[in-house]
């Protein structure tokens, strides 16, 4: 017999599972309103929820003092840069890992997750030497290349597994049946891998778009992405909480529509080990 | 054509030694079985042939071509693989026409090449499926045709009936036989099952860590077991082994006899022994027979309505003439 679910049970489930989810996506509902109150309405105690005076003045001030274009495109240019050259490199590393494996592989993959278990800080006083001395600081490309060596690993990672799936059987079938390693790539592995390779892209999008360590720390006019471009409402004169809310919106509205237009590629990446 | 010929090929991965330097004639388009229990290196040497492993050492001449260092594609041999490896993402009609669109056919040789597989194959209702819509016997047509319309000089079968369930598994046995005296290509199977073996092949190879223990038609190694391994492994159920006294006073070291070939009686014979278990098949019984004094429980084949029940006291008389001998290396004794 299937489990019985009471209609009672069910509405008690559904309500769990919206506040919970609502929970979680307070921050940024919050961050949303704010950003259309007044200073004085944001400050305001007790809070103000939906009854105030909307208002879109803080995104034109916003707009006024900085250039979001810019800030934006830097954004743009870091995360799908560093994205698309580590795919270029992870693939083939990902290929050779799943496909051809060593006595070492699983050596050399631990060994590359454990770049992720220093904390950044422990080496930006190295890196910042060398950028200094190669003259990258504030440069695109120093920052492409600096976040493309951290989520390597994860890439990497990510297509290791997604690899692991396809079995080598089928690959072995395409060299039987005459097909050179380039028809064998184009043809039969990557139209298997590519929700895999889809959701890897998507998540390292997300993951060098928010990063805030080294993007803060290695630039200052020129190369600034969208996180300085928030990080400089927060401080100098004071707190100013709608500015600030509407900057962060701003900052993460372009990967919030790119996420919400690739959900189903997403889900679909996530969960393609399961299902085969 | 496909004339296979494997001259001292051997295999090493890193310091292991899986096959050591072999021997082996295939003949045009005979239909040779590899058998062996499970590591013996029959689906190795199959990748050997197909090029998917590299030789250690050794060559294999496919007619009378060199192929050692030839990819798998260039050497005219198509594979079964026993997960099918159909391309999940391609229709049924794409899969069996992606070995002519790798080789660029044109498209309407091999729109023909394709509806010729599909209707020899009873797929071409389902030509437009993708694999994942089909039953596992369909996929295994499929992975057949997509060998097939390449009009190979051999085809390889790895374990291609593992996956299929026991009723289905003797359809395809036949389908694939039958296929074989339509085309009268070589092909070459591996099986772990001495069933598939013997019904299936002109030729069984008997493999046994890596060594070739026999070669031969079915009956041949049914009749003339070269060892006591190729004794035991071909038959089913097992040939029973007797060592010890009854064996020694036959000049042996050890003595083998089937299970067809021992009579029962309820009255006398030349051994004794007490009924265990009884398996029914209708058709035959067999009788597991222990306490008589010989070693082992001794496997009996019965007709089908003989009756001896759990504990009954039974007579056997095995056919002299039906007696393996063997020596203490285990080589059979000749007469």
């Amino acid at each position: 017999m299937a489990r019985a679910v009471t209609t009672k049970q069910k509405i008690m489930f559904t309500a769990a599972a919206w506040s919970i989810g609502l929970l979680i996506f307070f921050p940024i509902l919050w961050t949303v309103l704010t950003s259309f109150k007044t200073e004085a309405q944001a400050i305001n105690d007790p809070p103000l929820f939906l009854f105030f005076d909307w208002t879109l003045e803080n995104y034109s001030v916003v707009q006024e003092r900085s250039n979001y274009m810019k800030f934006l495109w830097n954004s743009v240019i870091i995360a799908g840069g560093s994205t698309l050259l580590g795919i270029i490199i992870a693939i083939p590393a990902a290929w050779s890992m799943a496909f051809t494996p060593s006595r070492r592989t699983k050596d050399i993959l631990l060994w590359m997750l454990s770049t992720k278990m220093l904390p950044a800080v422990g080496v930006l006083y190295p890196i910042y030497l060398l950028f200094i001395e190669l003259g990258l600081l504030d440069s695109r490309f120093g920052l492409v290349m600096v976040l493309m060596l951290i989520n390597l690993p994860i890439i990497v990672w990510m297509l290791y597994t997604y690899f692991r799936e396809i079995p080598g059987e089928i690959l072995e079938a395409a060299r039987m049946d005459g097909a050179s390693l380039k028809e064998e790539i184009l043809y039969v592995l990557t139209p298997m891998a590519l929700p895999g390779i889809a959701s890897t892209v998507l998540l390292n999008i997300i993951l060098a778009w928010n990063e805030a360590f080294w993007t803060l720390n290695l630039t200052a006019a020129n190369a600034a992405p969208l996180t300085a471009f928030i990080a400089s409402y927060s401080s100098p004169e004071g707190l100013f909480f709608a500015k600030l809310s509407a900057a962060s919106t701003m900052a993460i509205a372009p990967i919030l529509i790119l996420g919400w237009f690739s959900q189903k590629q997403l889900v679909r990446g996530l969960t393609f080990g399961a299902v085969k | 054509m496909g004339q296979i010929v494997l001259n001292q090929v051997q295999k090493k991965f890193g310091d292991v030694e899986v096959i050591p330097p072999l021997d082996l004639t295939i003949e045009d388009g005979e239909f040779t079985v590899f058998v062996g229990p499970s590591g013996c290196g029959k689906s190795t040497l199959l990748r050997l042939i197909a090029g998917l492993e590299d030789v250690t050492a050794g060559s294999i001449q496919i007619d009378g071509k060199e192929t050692s260092n030839l990819p798998p594609a260039k050497r005219g041999l198509a594979m079964v693989f026993q997960s099918y490896a159909l391309y999940p993402h391609m229709t049924v009609r794409k899969n069996i026409a992606f070995p002519l669109r790798m080789a660029k056919l044109d498209q309407a040789e091999i729109d023909q090449r394709v509806a010729n597989a599909a209707e020899v194959l009873n797929l071409t209702e389902y030509l437009d499926r993708r694999p994942g819509q089909l039953s596992g016997g369909q996929r295994q047509r499929v992975a057949i045709g997509r060998a097939i319309v390449r009009e190979p000089a051999a085809f390889l079968f790895d374990e291609p009936l593992s996956n299929l369930d026991a009723a289905l598994r003797v359809g395809m046995r036949l389908e694939i036989s039958e296929l074989h005296k339509r085309l009268a290509t070589t092909m070459i199977y591996v099986t772990h099952d001495q069933v598939e073996a013997m019904t299936m092949a002109d030729k069984i190879v008997v493999l046994n860590a890596g060594v070739i223990e026999q070669v031969g038609s079915p009956l041949e190694l049914y009749r003339n077991p070269r060892n006591h391994f190729v004794a035991g492994f071909i038959g089913s159920p097992k040939m029973n082994f007797i060592s010890g006294e009854a064996a020694s006073d036959m000049n042996a070291h050890t003595i083998g006899i089937r299970p067809e070939h021992i009579e029962v009686s309820e009255s006398a014979g030349e051994w004794t022994g007490v009924v265990g278990v009884s398996e029914h098949l209708g058709s035959d019984t067999f009788f597991h027979i222990h306490d008589t004094g010989l070693g082992d429980t001794l496997t009996v084949r019965a007709d089908g309505e003989v009756g001896f029940k759990h504990g009954d006291k039974i007579n056997l008389t095995p056919r002299t003439d039906m007696i393996h001998k063997f020596d203490d290396q285990g080589l059979r004794i000749g007469e």
